[in-house]
């Protein structure tokens, strides 16, 4: 089992939005839902590798920025063209205002 | 039995036609007819990323693979050339015969060709991946590349041309470049990158003469200025491929003329991308025709919904986006229905420009900013138009106010 790894501070992220986390030459993209849960996804589309970070969380729906791909972010599900390769998704607990992401 | 869906044209539109109807659960033939050798790919990257690859490779929708698995027929390498209507058939150019239950019409466009004698095989245009190949073959250190027309083909072509090292100049016979649906203020900051790049821009000048003897071509300009390049690519815009609707009998009006379905007058016959003009709900049914990867995309699996009976209308808001250098454009509305502008700055030089009509509704966003620094807002802006919102100027151009809580509102 890999270790968990600090992302972010909670505060760090508003409610329904995500941030971008570089981790051991890896990016991810960490998720704060509308009901204040974390969730971690790879960072990168799995359309044309640009980074969701910079796209628009809807409820449980991040949406690529470049292209519209969507994908539920709390299944890595995607969600109709263009996109149809599932994101990875990973492990996500708030530990002392931390939010910790453990990196498979 | 089921004599089918037939689907004339395999680009992005035709390609997500027939994709949707499979993935709706339609079970009887669906024959996907396309004019070049590949299975649907995307033409985005033609201009963009697949020009400055070493080696270009298509972006397929579907591969022959994937087409196969899910009993998709492509016939590739073939026009369609009459509709029988009335017997419900396809003339392909190949002397085969389809005959359909419903139709769709996803020929797309086709670039506009420059009118005028002097036009060689130096003088070139972009639309499909051979053309994409043809062109990156002469783009390098040392070449001299005219390109014709200051829209987005052309910029794009000109950034990725400046990136392998190609001498550019840009010829634009209006005052500006990107004149058709970009605001000024936008307009000037692509301007700027080009000429940062090393980029000549001519704007005001229109073509007198072109003389392309097969290894060199001569464009001499209005005002007298002449350019010589090794290569002269032509981007002054695209128009409808109407003939086969035309000769069938079906109404064109800027393009094969569809209802809010996608429709067009024949009820088993529909239209969808490039090649159609349709009435956009959210401006009052006013009547376009948009040349757009996304409603490509969005009008091809909307056609394959009203081909099985959903009669469902079409209410997208247009959006279209642009990749030059480091910076990324991003339009979402219709620009031409706005009477006032509001700019909100977001930082790093990223700016939204907001449209809004007389009436105070937001009508477009227009957005510009290093990699995808104003795809967020557009989005939201988007999410805006479609609800016809009247959001307050202020709130629009304060960076202190989320444009997310403009939407609940």
């Amino acid at each position: 089992m890999s270790d968990w790894v600090a992302a972010c501070a909670a505060g760090d992220i508003d409610e329904e939005d995500v941030m971008r986390f570089d981790h051991g030459g890896r990016t991810f993209a960490i998720y704060r839902s509308p009901d204040d849960e974390y969730f971690a996804t790879d960072g990168l589309c799995t359309h044309e590798k640009v980074h969701l970070a910079d796209g628009l969380v809807m409820d449980d729906i991040i949406e690529c920025p470049k292209h519209n791909g969507r994908f539920n972010y709390k299944t890595g599900d995607a969600r109709g063209a263009p996109v149809c390769v599932n994101l990875r998704t990973y492990p996500v607990k708030v530990d002392a205002g931390k939010v910790l992401v453990q990196i498979g | 039995m089921a004599r089918g869906m037939v689907i004339v044209g395999a680009g992005e539109c035709g390609g997500r036609a027939a994709l949707a109807l499979r993935d709706l659960g339609y079970e009887g033939p669906v024959t996907l007819v396309g004019d070049e050798p590949h299975p649907p790919y995307e033409r985005p990257p033609l201009s963009k990323d697949a020009m400055v690859s070493d080696a270009p490779e298509i972006r397929a929708i579907a591969s022959d693979e994937v087409l196969a698995e899910k009993s998709i027929r492509h016939i590739h390498s073939v026009q369609a050339v009459a509709i029988d209507r009335e017997a419900h058939k396809v003339r392909l150019s190949d002397g085969s015969v389809l005959p359909y239950d419903k139709l769709l019409l996803a020929t797309g466009s086709t670039p506009r060709k420059l009118p005028m004698p002097g036009l060689g095989r130096r003088c070139v245009y972009l639309r499909t991946f051979a053309d994409a190949l043809a062109i990156r073959a002469h783009l390098r250190a040392g070449r001299r590349v005219a390109i014709v027309g200051g829209g987005f083909i052309g910029l794009e072509l000109a950034a990725a041309a400046r990136k392998l090292g190609a001498a550019v100049t840009v010829i634009e016979a209006q005052p500006r470049i990107l004149m058709r649906g970009v605001p000024a203020e936008i307009a000037e900051i692509i301007h700027d990158a080009h000429v940062a790049e090393g980029v000549d821009i001519l704007c005001c000048d229109g073509i007198a003469s072109i003389a392309d003897d097969g290894n060199e071509v001569r464009v001499t300009l209005a005002g007298g200025r002449e350019i010589v390049a090794d290569l002269a690519i032509i981007g002054i815009g695209a128009v409808p491929v109407t003939g086969l609707a035309a000769e069938a009998g079906l109404v064109i009006d800027n393009g094969i003329a569809v209802d809010a379905e996608l429709r067009t007058g024949d009820p088993d016959i529909f239209a969808a991308g490039d090649c159609c003009s349709f009435p956009l709900a959210v401006y009052g049914g006013r009547r376009v025709r948009l040349e757009a990867w996304r409603n490509a995309q969005e009008q091809g699996a909307l056609a394959a919904r009203n081909m099985l009976g959903a009669g469902e209308a079409h209410a997208a808001v247009p959006w279209f986006w642009s990749d030059q250098y480091g910076l990324s454009l991003q339009i979402a509305g219709l620009a031409d229905e706005g009477r006032s502008i509001v700019r909100r700055d977001l930082g790093d030089g990223a700016f939204i420009l907001f449209h809004l009509a007389e009436d105070g509704r937001l009508v477009a966003a227009s957005g510009i900013g290093p990699g995808n620094a104003v795809a967020r807002d557009i989005r939201l802006a988007e999410m805006l138009i479609a609800k016809r919102a009247q959001p307050a100027p202020e709130a629009l151009g304060s960076q202190a106010i989320k444009l997310k809580s403009l939407l609940a509102a």
